[in-house]
């Protein structure tokens, strides 16, 4: 209140209120996090910076660029499931859109409780599913990747994120620009009562269930703005634009007037409504879906509301541009709200307390465990576990195919698009709560080279990221120490990397009514394929298996320790950032040489299991012999990074090899794939024997099963 | 040859199918918008896929009383080539060019795989390049993808030989398996099964070259290209 009293010098007027309420909660200003995102690298050579933009743009050669968003609706889906995560996919878009490019895919992470035991948790997953699929499908933009995971940290709750692709010509880029007297102009859906203080209730625990909070989905408004919006962008007709996401009006007025450094002056009557008794502060910070805010001017005004026509959709001229840098809303010729535009849109910052939680030096190093199960059946389980089964049975309910773009499909490392130029653009999105809860720092920095991994598997070559990162209440000092060692050590890895970061999103509050969640970055990281790129060919006879990379001790945090033994602990994966450039540059250059047939990224459950997911994927046994100092569940299970298993045609073995020794990349030659059973062997003993078929059958069907019953 | 592409409010595959058409398979292609009417001198018609209305009330419903469906039906008389495509193939069925329904597939929900059709009628405008029984890899994409005729008129597709294409493997639940079926005359053929996202070896890496038949069979009809 000290701020507003020091800056505007008189008693603010409800209107006000209301606008500063919604801007300037967290959901909107950044208020805790913004100081601390400005240490992430921005700039790099494919990195186009342009003002206003709600997304990030890589040029990716030949006149064309490249755009990415991402963005979480958590605390919506958490208490209506389909229209949260529905209008999660739609907000993102419409970041995509309003760079004046087209959006070509979209990817989710899904998070939720343990749905083997969880009814609510299964509900709240089956819906979100939904959500998503309905939205994104009648959009036609194909969702192509993502990922899903369950943890008990999420009980009643559900993390919803969604990460858009754009694509377009670099000269069609709206350069965002106004000049005084200038139209605003609203498009699209009707302001109703929808999402009225959603920010503020994204900007808290989630305690009570504010059903009136979450908006309303509705994709065919949405796919009739992105036809009527592109068309706009191609007549010229477009000086500057911006989605009307969180804070609804208020927000998207003053950080539009704040980011050109104009004034806009607008009435709220003009204001087309879908209930027609709503109050002029409702209209100001209603979340109502699929609405843009188009700056354009008289001359194109008629051209506008003729391809609006076109498409059936409404076209507002809500107000106009002014010189005096204000926000002045107005109800008729009564003034309900007149703010320096800058004074809104930059919320006061504070300074939040760190401290390390108490949690992490309580935790236990290795489990105890009273008899050894067999390692076959261990492996089996492990197959069948929620969190690493195939998602067939949410991906085969995305339109995945529209676009006529994915050349590589969901259910292998990152999912591939063919560009119009000859490029391929490989996107994955990662995350891992389990080690982020361990080792908060090293957790973040290994989602991070995951997703890098996973597009070099594909022999693209990172050129951007995108971070979400997630956490429960700030005020809290150890949950902001864990947001600032997951943010500083995504900076160091992506300044190591030269890996810039071109878009973002912190959403703290996640709370559950058992406490916070654990800290769940997000990273989605794009990779550019100047050739073809490798496609996932399934293994066959004699083909040899190689691990790229070091096996560690490194259990904590792993899919064995926590849903074999249900305990957490241990120490967690670290990222060895020599090991981990030396190791990508090298795989990509033997994927550019054609030595390898296929790549897979060794992550979650291990090694065991990304031999097992290639031997389903070629139903073809394998033959593994395994050395190592380490112990046999260590080298089966740890999740160590920066590991890739190659499947070499044999003649290809002997270039390959020496490759590898001249790069002084750790490698070891693993065995061959034969047979129908998975065979691991360390010193010529069997330790474990597994028939493909009975492994196919649990990793494929489980989820869906999980699903089915109940 | 000149080739439309009709697009109503909703359609989302009408850009693909655009590009098959035109930077494929080399065809003058134009999208028509629903409220436009069609040029007498066209010669064949696709309607392709996406979500018509936002599949609002039943899917293909609305669009099937767009204005451009009654040049439709005219030029379905004069035996023009047509191609209903997923939401195209629920239009034609909806505005009555096509016997049948599509009801929600047997899981209840939207599918997205691929599958193998088999070709049940090589004597269409889409079909005359393949062989009878033939296996096409091809993708389908749908939540109301089922096809559903009374026992009366499924004997009287099967006499007709109406039924174009059937599903290698049950699928969704669709009567005798049926994926695509044409008018009496064999002139008119919708399928639910998505041809132009399977023509192309990069994005269809089984085999492109049966799905690329459906398209080279139009020209074989129609005769030159351009």
């Amino acid at each position: 209140m000290k701020h507003i009293e020091k800056n505007i010098k008189r008693e603010l007027t409800n209107t006000e209120l209301q606008i500063l309420a919604a801007e300037w909660s967290e959901h909107c200003s950044y208020k805790s996090s913004k100081k601390h995102l400005k240490m992430l690298p921005t700039t790099g050579p494919n990195v186009i910076v342009e003002t206003g933009y709600d997304s990030g743009v890589l040029d990716v050669g030949d006149g064309y660029v490249v755009t990415v968003h991402i963005e979480s609706h958590n605390h919506p889906s958490a208490v209506e499931p389909f229209g949260g995560a529905a209008t999660g996919v739609g907000g993102v878009i419409r970041d995509i859109l309003s760079a004046g490019t087209r959006p070509i895919a979209l990817f989710d992470g899904l998070r939720f409780g343990n749905i083997e035991n969880d009814v609510h948790a299964k509900w709240l997953f089956k819906n979100a599913v939904s959500g998503i699929a309905d939205y994104g499908n009648c959009l036609g933009i194909p969702t192509i990747g993502g990922e899903v995971e369950f943890d008990v940290c999420y009980k009643n709750y559900a993390l919803v994120d969604v990460a858009a692709v754009g694509f377009g010509k670099k000269s069609k880029l709206i350069k965002n620009h106004a000049n005084v007297d200038d139209l605003v102009l609203l498009i699209g859906g009707s302001t109703g009562r929808d999402g009225v203080g959603g920010s503020q209730f994204a900007s808290d625990a989630l305690e009570s269930e504010d059903r009136s909070a979450v908006q309303i989905p509705d994709p065919f408004i949405e796919k009739l703005i992105i036809e009527a919006i592109l068309e706009c962008r191609d007549e010229n007709c477009i000086n500057a634009m911006k989605d009307l996401g969180g804070g609804g009006l208020s927000c998207a007025i003053s950080e539009t007037a704040e980011s050109l450094g104009i004034g806009i002056e607008l009435d709220v009557k003009n204001v087309h409504l879908r209930e027609s008794d709503l109050s002029p502060d409702e209209i100001m910070i209603s979340e109502s879906q699929e609405r843009m805010l188009v700056i354009s001017d008289q001359k194109n005004l008629s051209k506008i509301k003729q391809i609006c026509d076109k498409f059936r959709i409404q076209c507002s001229v809500i107000g106009k541009v002014k010189k005096d840098k204000m926000m002045h809303v107005k109800n008729d010729d009564e003034t309900l709200a007149l703010l320096p535009a800058d004074f809104v849109a930059r919320g006061p910052l504070i300074d939040r307390e760190k401290s390390k939680p108490e949690y992490l030096s309580k935790l236990l190093s290795s489990p105890t465990y009273e008899k050894q199960i067999p390692l076959s059946d261990i492996l089996l389980k492990l197959l069948s576990s929620p969190n690493i089964a195939s998602k067939h049975w949410v991906f085969r309910q995305y339109d995945h195919e529209v676009g006529i773009r994915t050349v590589i499909k969901p259910g292998f490392d990152a999912s591939v698009l063919r560009l119009d130029n000859g490029k391929s653009l490989s996107v994955k999105i990662d995350g891992n709560p389990k080690h982020c809860y361990i080792d908060p720092r090293q957790g973040a920095i290994g989602c991070f080279e995951e997703a890098c991994r996973n597009v070099v598997c594909t022999g693209a070559t990172p050129i951007g990221m995108v971070d979400h990162l997630q956490f429960g209440n700030p005020e809290d000092p150890e949950i902001f120490w864990t947001f600032m060692e997951s943010i500083e050590g995504i900076t160091d890895f992506a300044k190591f990397l030269n890996i810039p970061c071109v878009g973002g999103k912190v959403s703290f509050y996640n709370e559950t009514s058992d406490g916070p969640i654990k800290p769940t970055p997000l990273i989605g990281v794009l990779g550019l394929i100047e050739k073809s790129p490798l496609l996932p060919v399934p293994p066959s006879n004699d083909d040899v298996i190689l691990l790229v990379g070091e096996t560690k001790d490194e259990l904590g945090g792993s899919e064995y320790y926590e849903y074999i033994h249900n305990f957490v602990g241990g120490v967690a994966p670290k990222v060895d950032f020599s090991e981990s450039k030396k190791n990508m540059k090298s795989v990509l250059s033997l994927i550019s040489k054609n030595l390898v047939k296929s790549v897979h990224d060794c992550s979650k459950g291990g090694l065991a299991i990304g031999i097992s997911e290639l031997c389903i994927f070629g139903k073809i046994g394998c033959d593994v012999n395994l050395s190592s100092s380490l112990s046999l569940e260590k080298i089966l299970f740890s999740e160590s990074h920066s590991r890739y298993i190659l499947v070499v045609e044999k003649n290809n073995l002997d270039a390959l090899k020496s490759i590898l020794s001249h790069d002084a990349c750790s490698f070891s030659e693993l065995g061959i794939f034969s047979g129908d059973q998975i065979i691991f062997e360390t010193d010529s003993n069997q330790i474990l024997k597994l028939r493909v078929d009975k492994a196919e059958n649990n990793y494929l069907n489980s989820l869906g099963k999980i699903i089915q019953n109940g | 040859m000149k080739v439309g592409v009709i697009v109503f409010p909703g359609s989302n595959c009408d850009r693909d199918m655009y590009h098959v058409l035109s930077d494929v398979f080399n065809l003058k292609t134009d999208f028509f918008w629903h409220e436009k009417s069609l040029p007498k001198d066209i010669d064949a018609i696709v309607l392709p896929g996406g979500f018509s209305y936002g599949d609002r009330l039943r899917a293909g419903v609305i669009a099937a009383h767009s204005p451009i469906i009654s040049d439709v039906k005219k030029l379905a008389e004069k035996g023009i080539p047509i191609l209903g495509v997923c939401n195209g193939f629920q239009i034609l069925v909806e505005s009555g060019l096509l016997p049948g329904v599509l009801l929600k597939n047997e899981s209840l929900n939207f599918m997205c795989e691929w599958t193998n059709l088999i070709v049940n009628n090589n004597t269409t405008p889409f079909t005359n390049k393949l062989q009878i029984n033939q296996k096409i890899p091809i993708p389908i994409a749908n939540g109301e993808g089922r096809y559903f005729v009374d026992e009366e008129s499924l004997k009287q597709l099967k006499k007709n030989n109406q039924i174009v294409f059937s599903y290698d493997e049950k699928v969704n639940g669709s009567i005798s398996q049926i994926a695509g079926v044409c008018n009496s005359d064999g002139n008119v053929v919708g399928m639910m099964p998505h041809p132009e996202r399977a023509a192309e070896a990069e994005i269809n890496q089984i085999d492109h070259k049966p799905s690329s038949l459906i398209f080279e069979s139009l020209i074989e009809t129609v005769g030159m290209k351009n």
